[in-house]
């Protein structure tokens, strides 16, 4: 274990601070991660996917939990693994994909940590049936400054569980974790595309059909101004049965490989990005798309994860960085949806990846994110210089009209005002943290600047 | 904290009275900046200052008695404001003085106070921010440096070498805190319609505190190492840098 001060960011590579950086690979070594702690204390931090500060502590000490990796059970036939923290998505798959066995959510990356899928609480393109991540855990082992090690379930702990997920961390140091599997026949997934002409098209369709798929999701093309405002490609599915396998796939169903194809090169022309190559990208995108496709096989990272084919491919939107807006507003507020949509086609501040997704219904957590509505993620490079901080904070100010929030995993610029009203809940949560962490050893910089904890 | 927007929560202002801070400041609360500490030598007028801001929508907003000259009262009065608000994004170095010319050459001694204002209290209230900063992991130290510094002239040496001094104090701070997580952020203005120039004819590319605070608020969004306000005068100075002597003089002295 050696620490060391180094400059963190989150994916989107924006407001860089230096911590001291401490790699666990052992549960000793995170006693000795905790001794002689200064005043601006401690975080844990994963792969550093989330696209803001949640995983930085500026001044303090940061927990480096990749090094700790690896099973401790697994009961092949229930579907029931015990995993330790730094353990990431992709490990899972490749160890269990091969014996019919699934994550119960994936985001749309591999690359995230078990402990960083807790603390955030992630949601997957199947939210709508199976909810949420920690839905799906059934015990979790926690550090908190207040009560040492111990492990806890939903049922026998539901505060301090429910409060750590989605709680960023602030809750505790999540050593390990038994999450339930799902049952898959085939590593393959059974597709069916629909490519709509507007907003109010992609909306009735997942209102009417979501529930005869596992996972859906649209993406929008932002671009698409007037009439096309809303523009979608709508792709739903589950996973394929034995039987809907064509013959070269049937002799190896459950294969499974994670590769990348490339890595972003290190040093990107200034604004690459830029509106001109968005706008073609979409535009390509699009009309790449049939009208309509039914039962096309695609494999595990094809339909989950097309990103993780390019390694660091953050690194395409230069030294400025970039970062995500991800909102949820109420199923009834599709008013507000469409108000944002306009706005954000008709800024111009165009974006690669913008997905429409309709969530189910919400679980306990406080600051769990998800609840019943329509939720819209999309990717904008960090100009600093255009008028993008205002435009953000406007579309802030009406999801929280519109009774909708943030995902903090995915923030870095909010304003701290607007957090009680997106997360209501939020002293019930702040009360379950005092009682762990009654001094605030627990600290990050998003805690910091949302005022959160 | 500095947001991916490069918007601040936080300030602390050393010359809390400047005008052109004031400016900056202001702007910086009308975005989401809520906590203000302005500090300087006459804390009383600093206190509509305070009004105005809190007015504006700051929630935090504390006036500190600090006077540049008094280097001995800086880490204790500084070290104090640190203590009391443990993550402050930007720190705004804008004291100064102007100063008359023929009055430094008829006294000595105050152009001596002039240059202990201007350069020595910059640097030790430099050094201690500077410390306090790195020990935070993060945070911007914005220098209200001047093109005044950039070449020396027959009508404001004193002042200008003061702030030829501040220039360079800033650039090697910035150097010593690479991997700190805190950068430097020089301005460098050119003659600004403020009261520390009243009464005075303007200067070509004479500019006012509101737009030089404009450039500084951007130049604290995008983290920029100097910024030139006018941005233009980045290029005059390129020029004038190199005019031979003789030259310079006439030019300087028009
Ligand atoms: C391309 C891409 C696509 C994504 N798609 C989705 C998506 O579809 N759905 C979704 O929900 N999210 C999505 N995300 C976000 C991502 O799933 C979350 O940000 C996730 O938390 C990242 O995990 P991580 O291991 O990288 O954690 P980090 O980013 O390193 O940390 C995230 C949080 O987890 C905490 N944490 C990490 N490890 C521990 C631990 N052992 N104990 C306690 N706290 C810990 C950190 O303190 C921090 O608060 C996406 C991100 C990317 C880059
Ligand atoms: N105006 C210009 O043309 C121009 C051009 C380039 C650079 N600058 C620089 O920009 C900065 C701000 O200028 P400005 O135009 O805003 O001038 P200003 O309004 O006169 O502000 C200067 C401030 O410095 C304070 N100050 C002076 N000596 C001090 C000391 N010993 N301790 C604490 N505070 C002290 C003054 O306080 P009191 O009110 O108590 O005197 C005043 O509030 C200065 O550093 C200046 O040199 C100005």
């Amino acid at each position: 274990m050696s620490a060391h001060r180094r400059s963190l960011t989150g994916w989107g590579r924006t407001s860089p601070s230096v911590a001291e950086v401490v790699p666990v690979s052992a549960m000793d070594d995170i006693a000795a991660a905790l001794d002689g702690l200064g005043p601006r204390g401690v975080i844990g931090r994963g792969l550093g996917r989330s696209y803001g500060d949640p995983a930085q502590n500026a001044g303090g000490r940061v927990i480096d939990f990749t090094g700790l990796v690896g099973i401790h059970q697994l009961d092949v036939d229930e579907g029931r693994v015990t995993v330790e923290a730094g353990t990431s998505l992709d490990d899972l798959m490749r160890w269990l994909v091969p014996l019919g066995w699934f994550v119960p959510v994936t985001p749309g990356t591999r690359q995230v940590t078990v402990g960083g899928a807790i603390a955030s609480d992630i949601h997957g393109k199947d939210h709508h049936v199976t909810g949420s991540w920690c839905q799906h855990v059934e015990a979790l082992t926690i550090v908190t400054p207040q009560g040492g090690k111990r492990r806890i379930t939903p049922s026998q702990d539901p505060d301090l569980f429910w409060a750590t997920a989605g709680g960023m961390g602030l809750t505790g140091l999540v050593v390990d974790a038994t999450i339930r599997l799902k049952r898959i026949e085939t590593s393959s997934l059974s597709i069916d595309e629909d490519r709509t002409n507007d907003l109010d098209e992609t909306m009735a369709l997942m209102d009417g059909g979501d529930d005869a798929y596992d996972y859906s999701v649209a993406w929008i093309d932002l671009t698409a101004t007037g009439r096309s405002m809303g523009r979608s490609i709508l792709t739903r599915g589950q996973f394929a049965t034995l039987d809907q396998l064509d013959a070269k796939r049937r002799r190896d169903p459950l294969a499974f490989r994670s590769t990348t194809v490339a890595d972003a090169p290190r040093l990107v022309p200034p604004r690459l990005l830029n509106r001109a190559s968005i706008r073609v990208f979409n535009e390509l995108w699009y009309r790449k798309a049939p009208r309509r496709r039914r039962g096309q096989l695609q494999s595990i990272t094809g339909f989950f994860h097309p990103l993780d084919l390019v390694g660091e491919w953050n690194r395409l939107y230069g030294s400025a960085g970039f970062l995500q807006w991800q909102c949820v507003v109420p199923l009834q507020e599709e008013a507000a949806l469409r108000r944002m949509v306009g706005e954000l086609s008709a800024s111009g501040c165009t974006s690669f990846l913008a997905v429409l997704k309709r969530f189910g219904a919400a679980n306990p957590g406080p600051l769990s994110f998800p609840m019943p509505g329509w939720t819209l993620a999309l990717d904008i490079p960090a100009d600093t210089r255009a008028d993008l901080p205002a435009l953000l904070d406007r579309l802030d100010d009406q999801v929280v009209a519109a009774g909708g929030r943030i995902y903090l995993a995915k923030d870095s610029r909010m304003r701290p005002e607007l957090l009680g009203a997106m997360y209501p809940r939020l002293d019930e949560w702040r009360r379950v943290r005092a009682e762990v962490d009654p001094q605030g050893v627990l600290a990050s910089d998003l805690g910091r600047r949302l005022g959160l904890a | 904290m500095r947001d991916a927007l490069g918007g601040v929560q936080s300030v602390l202002v050393l010359g809390g009275g400047s005008e052109i801070a004031r400016a900056t400041v202001r702007k910086l609360v009308a975005d989401r900046c809520r906590t203000v500490i302005l500090a300087g030598r006459r804390p009383a007028a600093l206190e509509p200052v305070a009004a105005e801001l809190r007015d504006a929508g700051a929630t935090t907003v504390e006036v500190v008695a600090f006077d540049a000259q008094d280097t001995t009262s800086h880490a204790t009065v500084l070290g104090d404001v640190f203590d009391r608000h443990p993550d402050l994004d930007v720190v705004l170095l804008a004291f100064g003085v102007l100063g008359s010319q023929p009055e430094f050459e008829a006294d000595p001694s105050a152009a001596a106070a002039a240059v202990q204002a201007n350069y020595v209290g910059a640097v030790s209230s430099g050094l201690v921010v500077a410390d306090r900063l790195r020990r935070q992991g993060h945070g911007q130290l914005v220098v209200l440096s001047s093109v005044a510094g950039e070449r020396a002239r027959r009508d404001n040496f004193v002042y200008g070498s003061s702030k030829a001094g501040l220039d360079a104090f800033a650039q090697g701070l910035a150097d010593s805190l690479t991997g700190s997580g805190v950068s430097v952020v020089i301005v460098r203005p050119g003659f600004v319609r403020t009261q520390m120039t009243e009464g005075m004819t303007d200067a070509p590319f004479a500019t006012t505190a509101d737009a030089v605070a404009d450039d500084i608020v951007a130049g604290i969004r995008r983290d920029a190492p100097v910024v030139w306000s006018p941005a233009k005068l980045r290029w005059v100075f390129v020029v004038l840098r190199h005019l031979p002597r003789p030259i310079w003089r006439k030019v300087a002295n028009r």
